[in-house]
């Protein structure tokens, strides 16, 4: 199988995997790279949510041979003390309730800031519309994103 | 060491930690112990007779074990929070760990029924105020004055005539060589510091940061990955494998066939979920092969013919109905349902020579591990499990099947295995929420009184579809609850709020075309019920009238109930598990459509442990009602759903949420349950509301279905 060098969180991985694997499984069964989560393999719920070159992307269906040299960030490479101002926001406003699709809806999130940092109410649930809360956490949701939204 | 036979004796265990510090051990067995018993000088690991313990170290960490599996009802927080408070503990220097399964030592350590937090609530708070008392002992022994002049706040104890003061930790040890008070006593809730307040869930920071905490993140050097092919449709059995291009993909193990299951077992989980897809299996039937449609005739027959079990009779059903004024008939059904947790099913198996060890998410562990016991002929003590984080359960997780397989997979291969479940897997394998239909009949007299009420439900291996003493049974004098049950190869399980999920909504709805029947205010026809269940019951009433009654009233006036201009309201109340929750929903027209604007809740839990985290279970639960009564849906053609993922089968996103207003009454009872009650009433709010709106009545759901969302010509 062939060795893919990928650029993760401002380091250098190797994996040596099939072609088709899907980033989501070379991050976690290669790598232990385990924030990144798994929910349909579908893209229909956002768990597996990454930035690639800052845009969000489904991990379970990108491929590893498709990336080549594109900077990938995952939850772990968001902050390096866990201190982004999502990652503050969804402390202070007391999110997660069982957490599981958390750092998906905080990666899709990352990725709307970067693109316009001050997003109004409709904006925030355009752009996570795609991510799934079985708890049903999206008002908090909501509200951690507007936080963070003020502090950028 | 003294050691009684007595297991109230037992209550309370203490010992000294090696290297310093206090550990109170407490017996999930004997809540209202009244005479623990000393046990000193015990090196921490040789402790393992406690049951739980709080340990609180020379630095001053509090740390508390907690026994029942965390799946997002904040269980791992709320606990300690009650410790914590009675111990007048520094929060900030509280740690939670979960504890393995331990069924010598816990008697209930499972999630589900809403139940964690009023089963635990005495124990926990008995715990705490025990060493507190100690360490207070501990400090007015140190200081030569009256242990009654001695105060604790926030991890301190304080003398504050002399002004000398000594954190925990600094006791802590001193505290573990006095002997264990009797009869300690426990705060005035006014007191309360800690219990009431928002308290962020402890688990945050890992989760934020993404570190390993659930089943599926758990790995070990040299385990396998397995995925499972089961029979696609209910009511078929293997006929015929072919695993032969299968077993020659890369990174394939083996192929091994058991029962009905076809296990491809690999190296990582991309070979197996690839190799699984040339798989070659061939079905037959074993039994019936059902669609949604059989279903729907099933319903329709046996609520006119079928042999129905009698629930609850109270009077004269029959004379009631032949001299009413008015007769209203109506009928409901929901659709089966999958839980689909986030995070699906999974679990690590590795079955040795010398035992056996389990890893993963499950709501109950002590039924996994028997079950495995059993068809592994392996005792008990030899199987450990440890409970990882559950993302997420909505009572999928009570099942232990996947748990069961794993075991069976690993003793099989002699390897250590994870079996991982995609979420095709998972929507198309089972344990669904069932489906039910119910009839309902009231007769009204000349002045608009509920005087009979017939309720009659049928359920796809739904076991005891109605909840026969809940709410209006007792406030009707002629009343008949029926249920039967149709058997189906489709596996049903609990699904949060068991048969109350559905039946709450049913119920609530029927009673307000009751209420227009009879002309009258939806809230004011129910206080009439509870009046006359109150003044002139009919049979037992088993559940209570004041606390249902102060829900409603304090719904209707938080909503502004019926003096809204350009909003539709509906309303609802029900009793589930051991708590109330009354809800008003607003709805407006958009397009010609009605859409959900907000909810208000109010809800009776008892005492509230953790405000934020009690708002997370009442607007999630509402969330989940919502979504689930608006949108979810499985069908089934040939025993098979029609729905295998997120592209179909429909959850509530983002953009589909009202707004939510909660409100708990505090009424200064002993906490009962939060988990679950917030859901059973919302889906008869919003049809009521809906009714208002439209004229339209939703008797079936998903609601998206009905003609009340029917695009307008």
């Amino acid at each position: 199988m062939p060795v893919y060098t990928l650029q993760i969180n401002g380091k250098e991985y190797k994996a040596d995997v099939a072609a088709d694997t899907p980033l989501l499984w070379v991050l976690r069964d290669n790598l232990s790279l385990l924030g990144t989560k798994f929910g349909c393999g579908i893209a229909q719920c956002g768990a597996c949510s990454i930035l690639m070159n800052g845009n969000v992307t489904r991990a379970c269906v990108l491929p590893v041979s498709s990336i080549k040299t594109a900077a990938i960030t995952t939850i772990e490479g968001l902050s390096e003390k866990g201190d982004h101002p999502l990652q503050l926001a969804w402390d202070e406003v007391d999110v997660p309730q069982c957490g599981y699709c958390q750092a998906g809806q905080i990666m899709t999130a990352a990725a709307l800031l970067k693109r316009k940092p001050h997003p109004t109410d409709a904006e925030i649930a355009d752009a996570l519309n795609g991510n799934i809360c079985r708890c049903g956490a999206y008002h908090r949701i909501k509200e951690a994103v507007k936080l963070a939204s003020t502090k950028i | 060491m003294q050691k009684t036979n007595t297991s109230r004796r037992d209550f309370l265990k203490l010992t000294t930690i090696t290297g310093g510090g206090l550990m109170l051990g407490f017996s999930w067995f004997s809540a209202d112990a009244e005479v623990p018993v000393l046990i000193s000088k015990i090196p921490f690991a040789a402790s393992s007779g406690f049951n739980s313990y709080l340990s609180i170290a020379s630095d001053g960490m509090v740390t508390i074990l907690s026994p029942n599996p965390e799946l997002g009802q904040n269980i791992m927080t709320s606990f300690p929070m009650i410790v914590a408070e009675e111990l007048d503990a520094d929060w900030t220097k509280v740690k939670v760990l979960q504890a393995k399964l331990d069924t010598k030592n816990f008697d209930r350590q499972l999630t589900g029924g809403s139940g964690a937090v009023p089963h635990s609530w005495k124990r926990l708070r008995t715990a705490g105020a025990t060493a507190r008392a100690m360490l207070i002992e501990a400090a007015a022994q140190q200081w030569g004055v009256p242990a009654e002049e001695c105060t604790a706040s926030n991890g301190m104890v304080i003398h504050s005539k002399s002004g000398k003061q000594l954190d925990f930790g600094a006791l802590a040890e001193k505290a573990s060589l006095l002997p264990v008070p009797k009869d300690v006593k426990l705060k005035d809730r006014s007191n309360f510091k800690i219990i009431g307040q928002p308290v962020k869930n402890v688990a945050n920071k890992s989760i934020i940061t993404g570190k390993p905490l659930y089943g599926l993140d758990f790995y070990r050097e040299g385990m396998l990955f397995a995925m499972i092919q089961r029979p696609a449709s209910f009511g078929t059995k293997i006929k015929l494998v072919d695993s032969a291009a299968a077993k020659a993909m890369p990174d394939i193990v083996d192929v091994v066939v058991f029962k009905n299951n076809v296990a491809v077992v690999g190296k990582s989980t991309w070979a197996v979920m690839k190799a699984r897809k040339v798989l070659k299996v061939e079905y037959e039937n074993d039994g019936a092969i059902e669609s949604t449609a059989d279903h729907n005739n099933i319903f329709k027959s046996l609520l006119d013919t079928g042999k129905f079990d009698i629930k609850r009779k109270n009077g004269d059903v029959d004379a009631a109905f032949s001299t009413a004024a008015k007769i209203i008939k109506a009928e409901y059904q929901c659709p089966f349902l999958s839980h689909a947790p986030m995070e699906p099913m999974n679990f690590f198996a590795d079955v040795r020579a010398d035992g056996i060890e389990l890893v993963g998410p499950t709501q109950t562990p002590a039924s996994a591990r028997n079950a495995v016991s059993k068809l592994l002929g392996v005792p008990e003590d030899k199987i450990t499990l440890e409970i990882t984080r559950l993302g997420g359960g909505f009572g999928r997780r009570l099942k232990f099947d996947y748990v069961v397989e794993a075991a069976e997979l690993s003793s099989l291969i002699k390897a250590p295995v994870k079996v991982i479940w995609t979420r095709e897997d998972d929507v198309t394998g089972g344990s669904y929420r069932p489906a039910v239909r119910y009839r309902f009949e009231a007769a009204l007299d000349s002045t608009g009184n509920l005087v009979g009420y017939k309720l009659r439900g049928v359920g796809i291996n739904a076991g005891n579809t109605t909840r026969e003493d809940n709410f209006p049974s007792g406030a009707v004098d002629n009343l008949l609850i029926e249920s039967m049950e149709h058997k189906s190869p489709i596996t049903t399980g609990a699904w949060r709020a068991p048969i109350t999920n559905f039946l709450g909504f049913a119920e609530q709805a029927f009673l307000d075309e009751v209420a227009e029947a009879a002309g009258k205010d939806p809230i004011q026809f129910r206080l009439e019920l509870l009046a006359k269940a109150r003044t002139a019951p009919a049979g037992a009433i088993k559940y209570s009238i004041d606390r249902m009654e102060a829900v409603i009233k304090l719904a209707a006036e938080k909503s502004g109930w019926g003096k809204k201009l350009g909003v539709f309201q509906g309303f609802s109340v029900y009793y589930s598990h051991l708590s109330y929750v009354a809800q008003v929903c607003e709805v407006m027209m958009e397009a010609g459509k009605p859409v959900v604007k907000k909810i208000y809740a109010v809800s009776d839990c008892g005492q509230v442990i953790n405000l934020s985290g009690a708002r997370q279970q009442v607007m999630g639960g509402i969330t989940d009602g919502l979504g689930h009564a608006m949108y979810s849906k499985l069908t089934f053609k040939g025993g098979a759903t029609d729905q295998k993922n997120f592209n179909n089968y429909r959850l509530i996103r983002m953009k589909e949420i009202p707004e939510i207003e909660c409100y708990f009454v505090d009424n200064g009872i002993d906490p009962t349950g939060l988990g679950e009650p917030a859901l059973p009433p919302t889906g008869g709010a919003v049809a009521n509301a809906i009714f208002k709106a439209t004229g339209k009545r939703l008797r079936n759901q998903p609601f998206i279905d009905e003609e009340a969302f029917a695009a307008k010509p």
